[in-house]
């Protein structure tokens, strides 16, 4: 669930099935070709755009601090195997960077941010109910599996307090310690417990649901999901990023389709 | 109620209150050999206020989940016949809405206007009838939108509520759905006793509103006895009483009724224990500020507190003061935020060998089990094994206790606790009150001189209560120290405990 609210911006108001298409293209242009230039624009216009998704800098950096972590390990591993092909950059024995390999790793790297980070962004600006009635309305997804899903989403956020308790309950009877090690032998007896907890309690809530008449035929909806022109907006410039970066990439000749 | 499109409009041929007719109805879970219900005849007319009252387990909750039609037809074989307006129950149709008793797994959705809303989506009502039923619910129920505007009131949160406003949402979703039958199931058993009372207004306004037929099952019979037209007691799977409130101060029936583990309202609250004068000092807390697990703000702080043997403490104080967080950081769980509490010598040489530092939390478990038994408000929380023997016994051997010792300890506790005739059954098949005594009995086992226990008292009938109070009070007379997080007053004043306010620094005013 989000946390923060964030501003409402037309980005920020766009129906959720709308955000996920939108990623979704996305994510196509950027999976369809490895190299530098596709990935590097695409990246920079996700930058250049980034103010639209309407998060304060503070939860955007909160979110996506890791990204530049995985991307640059994920590039390195690429240019340490890539084939070594082109003018040699370092030689350390064990070491050899060539020019290619450092290619490949950047446009390795680039294209894991380029990938990563609209989706943590939009995802971010997504309310897990409206997704829910969007998904039900507008994509016929079945109500009683979106519905459940969404309410057993609540109880996992419990887990992590109830984690917490199970743990000092354990220690309250005399069981485990404090140390790592003991941390570590207690995970699968704390996962079972908790597990037990959990289909209890999804148990009480699913008699919950039916108590309120859940599964009866013939529901109706008391918030509309509905499509609006920025929706369409939406569409159109996912489609014209993807078709940016990848026109670029053609255009300067280092397309390089993995198909 | 208008409908749209619905293919079979099982909804609106009914309206107004709900008549109940049972007839000789049975229920056994599959699987166990005893009916939870037996030979159940009972006839509630329409928009009749009814409260069912009994020990737990003797099948209140049981009657309440056939009714609103919520028990699954697979999980156990019924006998005789049990109507709602003529019919077998079937929440899909609209005349009946429950109101559980946990509050977390009450919640379905995360605003408030979404969550009271979402039984009216199910029946299929017009969406343009929806929004002002909503907002007429959560005003009823006390959710309304106060000084600020109703879309605030729709958009809050549902997990910032506090148990008791989660209890008066589930019922304002009830409400909304304008049922015949509202179906309360022990709906004040997990909130503080402060709150219940409030929650108790907004069950009857919203009776009062659709003069719908109320159903509560409830241990708090004070609560209740003097709003309600009739009083049903069940006694092991059985309706026993049946009869206007005025049944409950029948001298007739005294003996009846605490066998069913009623509280009998108006009941003389059992001797004070007199606080004891001084004993040794076992633990200690100077300046200790408290902080929930994974938190780093202090809950609350300034706490200085010794706790002597065979002298009762209960901390006391509004919801969110931090009382439950000062316990398990006083029974070693928790590390101070700032702050000390440290063992006395007659706490740490109870048992050999002896930890090398003063601080509960620095100590290993096996040498916390033998000192402080704290006692968690969730019984099944500190359950660890399949059998109520073996799980008496686990300290014991977590202790290091010879083969002999340990299974004498576990007869006399069996037989103190009266649960000898279970000593096999798997913990998690106990009743409410079965797990309570068993859950404290699993820290007595190991005769620490510190006890802490954490609402012991919430949820339960009299009769667990008065179990409770007999081996605390035993615990007292022996030396134990026991250290208290409680709203229970009459639990508090029958103990003679000292009352240590913990100072709510950081407090939330919740209701």
């Amino acid at each position: 669930m989000s946390t923060r609210v964030p501003r409402a911006t037309p980005l920020v108001r766009c129906n959720p099935v709308t955000k996920l298409a939108a990623g979704f293209i996305l994510m196509f242009a950027v999976l369809l070709s490895v190299d530098v230039v596709s990935a590097g624009v695409l990246l920079l216009l996700e930058l250049a755009l980034l103010p639209l998704a309407g998060l304060p800098w503070r939860t955007v950096v909160g979110r996506t601090w890791f990204l530049p972590i995985i991307a640059l390990t994920g590039g390195w591993s690429t240019a340490l195997l890539a084939e070594k092909t082109g003018a040699t950059v370092v030689d350390l024995g064990p070491v050899l960077l060539t020019a290619d390999s450092l290619t490949a790793g950047a446009a390795i790297g680039l294209r894991t941010m380029a990938l990563a980070l609209p989706a943590v962004v939009l995802l971010a600006t997504i309310d897990p109910t409206d997704l829910a009635d969007g998904l039900i309305q507008k994509l016929r997804v079945s109500e009683r599996f979106a519905l459940a899903a969404l309410a057993a989403g609540r109880l996992v956020s419990l887990w992590i307090a109830e984690w917490q308790v199970l743990r000092m309950a354990r220690r309250a009877r005399g069981v485990g310690g404090s140390g790592p090690l003991s941390h570590l032998g207690a995970f699968f007896p704390v996962m079972f417990a908790l597990l037990v907890q959990a289909i209890r309690r999804g148990t009480r809530l699913a008699m919950a649901m039916e108590g309120r008449a859940f599964g009866a035929p013939g529901r109706t909806w008391a918030r509309t999901s509905r499509f609006a022109a920025r929706d369409l907006g939406l569409l159109a410039g996912a489609l014209l990023m993807a078709a940016t970066a990848v026109g670029a990439a053609i255009a300067t000749g280092s397309w390089n389709l993995i198909v | 109620m208008r409908t749209t499109g619905r293919p079979a409009p099982a909804v609106s041929t009914s309206r107004g209150p709900a008549v109940i007719t049972a007839r000789g109805y049975g229920w056994r879970h599959a699987g166990r050999k005893a009916p939870a219900l037996a030979d159940i005849d009972l006839a509630v007319p329409a928009g009749q206020r009814v409260l069912l009252v009994g020990a737990s387990g003797s099948g209140k909750s049981t009657l309440l989940h056939a009714l609103t039609g919520v028990l699954p037809a697979d999980s156990g074989h019924h006998t005789g016949e049990l109507l709602v307006d003529g019919r077998r129950p079937d929440p899909a149709r609209g005349r009946s809405g429950l109101v559980l008793q946990d509050p977390e797994s009450q919640v379905i959705l995360a605003r408030a206007g979404d969550d009271a809303a979402f039984g009216m989506e199910n029946l299929g009502v017009d969406p343009a009838d929806i929004w002002p039923r909503v907002d007429a619910a959560l005003r009823t129920v006390g959710l309304g939108p106060g000084g600020g505007t109703v879309a605030e009131a729709r958009a809050r949160l549902t997990r910032t509520l506090s148990g008791g406003q989660k209890q008066r949402l589930a019922l304002a979703g009830v409400l909304a759905m304008e049922p015949g039958l509202i179906a309360l199931d022990e709906p004040t058993a997990n909130i503080d006793p402060a709150s219940a009372p409030v929650l108790r207004d907004a069950a009857l306004r919203a009776q009062a509103v659709t003069g719908a037929t109320l159903l509560v099952v409830d241990h708090r019979v004070d609560l209740w006895c003097d709003h309600v037209d009739r009083v049903v007691v069940l006694d092991r799977s059985r309706i026993v009483a049946d009869g206007t409130p005025d049944l409950l101060t029948d001298p007739g029936l005294r003996d009846l009724l605490r066998t069913a583990g009623v509280r009998i309202p108006g009941t003389p609250p059992p001797p004070a224990r007199r606080p004891a004068a001084g004993g040794e000092a076992l633990l200690t807390a100077r300046d200790l500020a408290v902080t929930r697990p994974g938190r780093r703000e202090p809950v609350a702080g300034g706490i200085d507190l010794t706790l002597c043997a065979g002298t009762a403490t209960a901390l006391v104080g509004p919801n969110g003061a931090g009382k439950s967080t000062t316990a398990l950081t006083l029974g070693g769980l928790l590390r101070p935020a700032a702050g000390a509490v440290w063992a006395t010598d007659a706490l740490l040489r109870t048992h050999r060998p002896v930890p090398r530092r003063r601080e509960p939390a620095a100590w290993r478990s096996r040498e916390l089990v033998t000192r402080i038994g704290s006692v968690f408000q969730e019984p099944e929380h500190q359950f660890l094994t399949d059998s109520v023997a073996s799980e008496l016994a686990f300290g014991l051997h977590r202790a290091r206790l010879p083969e002999a010792r340990i299974r004498d300890r576990v007869e006399e506790l069996l037989g103190v606790l009266r649960l000898a005739h279970l000593a096999r059954a798997h913990p998690h098949t106990l009743s409410g009150g079965e797990k309570r005594r068993l859950s404290v009995a699993c820290m007595l086992a190991c005769s620490p001189p510190l006890l802490v226990l954490d609402e012991p008292t919430f949820g339960q009938d009299a009769a667990t209560w008065e179990g409770l109070r007999l081996l605390l009070t035993a615990e007292l007379d022996r030396g134990t120290g026991i250290l208290l997080v409680s709203h229970d007053e009459p639990f508090i004043a029958a103990l003679g405990a000292h009352e240590h306010p913990v100072g709510a620094r950081t407090a939330v005013g919740a209701a």
